[in-house]
C-alpha cells in the first residue's frame, strides 16, 4: 500500500464490518448478564415466547441470554488469543528474519515443526487433560490460551520473510550507512514495515480461533458448564429431536457463521492491502 | 539427488522433534497424571496410588520418548491404558476407515477446488465466481464439527464431510496461484501474439503453475486430518480421529503419542511429496 493513501473498503466488506460491530455491541453490552446460567424449573425446553424469545435449553436455561453470553466469549476471547499469536510470531519470526543466520534456520525448522503437527489433536488432548476440578473461567482462558500460543507458525513464516525483504533493503541500507544499527534499526526501519503483515495474520487468525473453538465445543472439550460459548451452544445440535421440536436452537448456527463469514470479507480487504 | 536427502533428513527430524513435541506437551500439560479414579469414592487410598504409579514411567518425557522410539522400531508402540490393547494393533484396526474416508474426501476437495478455480479463471464468469466465492467462504465459516453434523443428519459418508472442509482452501489458493499466472508477462506475450485462450490455459497458465498448483495436496491432506477428528467423532465413523478424541478423554498419553506420531508421518510425507514435486517441476 502506497504511504498516505486511504485504503477503500468494498460495499460488501463495509456490509461486513457493520453487521461484525453490530453483533459485537449486541453482545458486549451485557444483555443476558447473570440469566444466562440460570435455570427455569418451570420452563424446561420452552418455545419461544415474549419472555424467552430463542425459548429455553433442556436445563430451562434461557437460550437468547447464552448465546449473547456466548458470543462475548468468542468475540472478546478469539481476538486477545489471535493478538497473542501475531504477538509470538512478530517476536519470532520478525527477529530471526531480521538476524538470519542459524538462528533463522532454527526458527524455520521449529515453525515448520509446528506446522506439521496435527494441533487440533494436540489441543483436544490437553484440553481434555485439564484437572477435573479446572474453574469454568479457568478453562476458557486455558483453551483459548492454547489455541493462541499453538498459531504463531504460519504468521511466523510470513513475518520471517517480510522481515528478511526489509532487512535487505535499499533503505535499511541507507539507514546503516548512516550509522542506525542492531536493535534501533529493528524498531526503527523493520517493525513499521511489519505491520500490514502483522495486522492482515491478527484478522486471519480470529475467524481461524472462533471456528476452532467452536470445533473443541463440540466435541465437549470447549468452555466449561455452566459458562458458555459458540463451541459450546452448538453441543445442543446433536440432539437431533430437541432440533426438530425447536428449530430456535440453530440461532448460534446463524451467529457464527455471520461472525466467521464477516471476519473472513475484512481478512480478504487485509491480505490485499498487506501485499 | 542431494535434494532427496536433504529433504528425507529434514522429513526424520521434523518427525523426531514432532513426536518429542507432542509428548513433551502432553507431559506437562496441567492435568498430566490424574484421572478420573482420583475422584472415584469406591476406591480404596491403595487403589488410587496404585493407579497414579500408572504415570511414574512417564514422569521423565526425554526417557520415555526415546524409550517409546526404541520400541517403535520394533513395532511396539506400547500398550493402551483405556482400551488395554496394542497400540499398534488399535491403529491398525483403525487406519483403513480413517484413509479411505481422508483419501477420497482430500481427492474430492482438492477435484471440486481446482476444477472451479481453473473453471473460473478461464471464463471469467462473474456468477460463477460468485458462486463459487459464496460457498467457499461459507464452508470457511462453518466448522469441521458442524459439515460433519450436516452430512450425519443427511445420512452422507465421512468423506463427503472431509471434502467439504478442504474444498474451500484449496479453492482459494488455486484461484489465487491462477490469478497470478494469468497476470504474468508472457500471458499477455501470447495473447497479443494471436494464441487461442484453450492454448494459453494450457501452455502458459497451467504448466508454469503445476509445481504449486500439485503442492495443494500436502494442504488438502493437512486440512483433511485437521477435520477428521471432529467429523469422525459428529459421524460415529470408527477411524483415528473418534481413537484421538476417546484417548483424548481418558488421557491415555501412550495412545496419543502413538496417533500424533502416525498422524505427523503423514502429514510430513505429504509435505515433503509435494515439495519434491514442486521442486522436480521447477527444475
Amino acid at each position: 500500500m502506497t504511504p498516505g493513501m486511504t485504503p477503500r473498503m468494498t460495499k460488501s466488506q463495509k456490509a461486513a464490518a457493520a453487521m461484525f460491530l453490530l453483533l459485537a455491541l449486541v453482545s458486549l453490552t451485557g444483555i443476558g448478564g447473570d440469566r444466562a446460567s440460570l435455570q427455569n424449573r418451570e420452563a424446561i425446553a420452552a418455545p419461544p415466547s415474549v419472555q424467552f424469545p430463542l425459548g429455553t435449553d433442556d436445563l430451562g436455561r434461557d437460550r437468547l441470554a447464552r448465546l449473547m453470553e456466548g458470543t462475548r466469549v468468542s468475540i472478546l476471547l478469539a481476538p486477545a488469543a489471535a493478538l497473542l499469536s501475531t504477538l509470538l510470531a512478530a517476536a519470532i519470526g520478525g527477529a530471526a528474519g531480521y538476524i538470519g543466520g542459524r538462528i533463522d534456520r532454527i526458527v524455520v525448522t521449529v515453525a515448520d515443526l509446528f506446522l506439521s503437527l496435527p494441533w487440533l489433536l494436540l489441543l483436544l488432548a490437553v484440553r481434555a487433560l485439564l484437572p477435573l476440578n479446572t474453574s469454568p473461567m479457568a478453562s476458557v482462558m486455558l483453551t483459548f490460551l492454547l489455541l493462541g500460543c499453538l498459531g504463531w507458525a504460519n504468521p511466523g513464516r510470513m513475518l520471517r520473510a517480510a522481515a528478511r525483504t526489509a532487512a535487505g533493503s535499499d533503505y535499511v541500507l541507507h539507514a546503516r550507512a548512516s550509522g542506525i544499527g542492531g536493535w534501533r534499526l529493528f524498531w526503527r526501519m523493520v517493525v513499521p514495515n511489519l505491520f500490514p503483515i502483522l495486522l492482515a495474520q491478527f484478522w486471519i487468525a480470529v475467524p481461524i480461533y472462533v471456528l476452532s473453538e467452536a470445533n473443541l465445543g463440540l466435541l465437549g472439550l470447549g468452555v466449561s458448564e455452566p459458562l458458555s460459548s459458540l463451541g459450546s451452544l452448538l453441543r445442543e445440535l446433536t440432539n437431533y429431536a430437541s432440533l426438530s421440536r425447536n428449530p430456535v436452537a440453530l440461532a448460534p448456527v446463524a451467529v457464527l457463521v455471520t461472525i466467521a463469514s464477516c471476519l473472513h470479507l475484512l481478512v480478504n480487504k487485509e491480505q490485499t492491502r498487506s501485499c | 539427488m542431494h535434494a532427496l536427502v536433504k529433504h528425507l533428513r529434514r522429513a526424520l527430524l521434523t518427525l523426531f522433534l514432532g513426536g518429542l513435541l507432542g509428548a513433551t506437551f502432553l507431559r506437562f500439560s496441567p492435568g498430566w497424571g490424574t484421572d478420573e479414579r482420583d475422584l472415584d469414592p469406591r476406591l480404596s487410598s491403595e487403589s488410587r496410588k496404585a493407579a497414579r504409579a500408572e504415570y511414574d514411567s512417564e514422569r521423565n518425557v526425554l526417557l520415555y520418548y526415546l524409550r517409546y522410539l526404541k520400541q517403535a522400531l520394533t513395532g511396539d508402540l506400547g500398550v493402551s491404558r483405556s482400551f488395554n490393547r496394542p497400540v499398534a494393533e488399535l491403529l491398525r484396526e483403525r487406519l483403513p476407515e480413517t484413509a479411505r474416508s481422508l483419501a477420497f474426501g482430500a481427492a474430492v476437495g482438492m477435484l471440486t477446488g481446482l476444477a472451479l478455480a481453473i473453471a473460473n479463471a478461464y471464463a471469467g464468469w462473474r456468477l460463477l465466481d460468485l458462486s463459487a466465492s459464496l460457498l467457499g467462504g461459507l464452508s470457511l465459516s462453518i466448522p469441521a464439527g458442524l459439515v460433519a453434523l450436516l452430512c450425519f443428519w443427511l445420512r452422507a459418508p465421512v468423506s463427503w464431510a472431509i471434502a467439504l472442509a478442504v474444498f474451500p482452501h484449496i479453492y482459494r489458493y488455486a484461484a489465487q496461484i491462477l490469478k497470478g499466472a494469468y497476470d504474468a508477462g508472457h500471458v499477455l506475450a501470447a495473447r497479443a501474439g494471436g494464441q487461442s485462450e484453450p492454448r494459453i490455459l494450457a501452455a502458459h497458465v497451467l504448466l508454469p503453475s503445476a509445481p504449486e498448483l500439485l503442492a495443494l495436496a500436502a494442504v488438502a491432506v493437512t486440512v483433511a486430518f485437521g477435520a477428521a477428528v471432529p467429523i469422525e467423532v459428529i459421524c460415529d465413523s470408527p477411524g483415528i480421529g473418534q481413537l484421538a478424541w476417546k484417548a483424548a478423554l481418558a488421557r491415555d498419553l501412550p495412545l496419543l503419542v502413538g496417533i500424533t506420531l502416525l498422524i505427523t508421518v503423514m502429514t510430513v510425507t505429504a509435505t515433503t511429496l509435494a515439495d519434491l514435486a514442486t521442486k522436480g517441476g521447477r527444475a
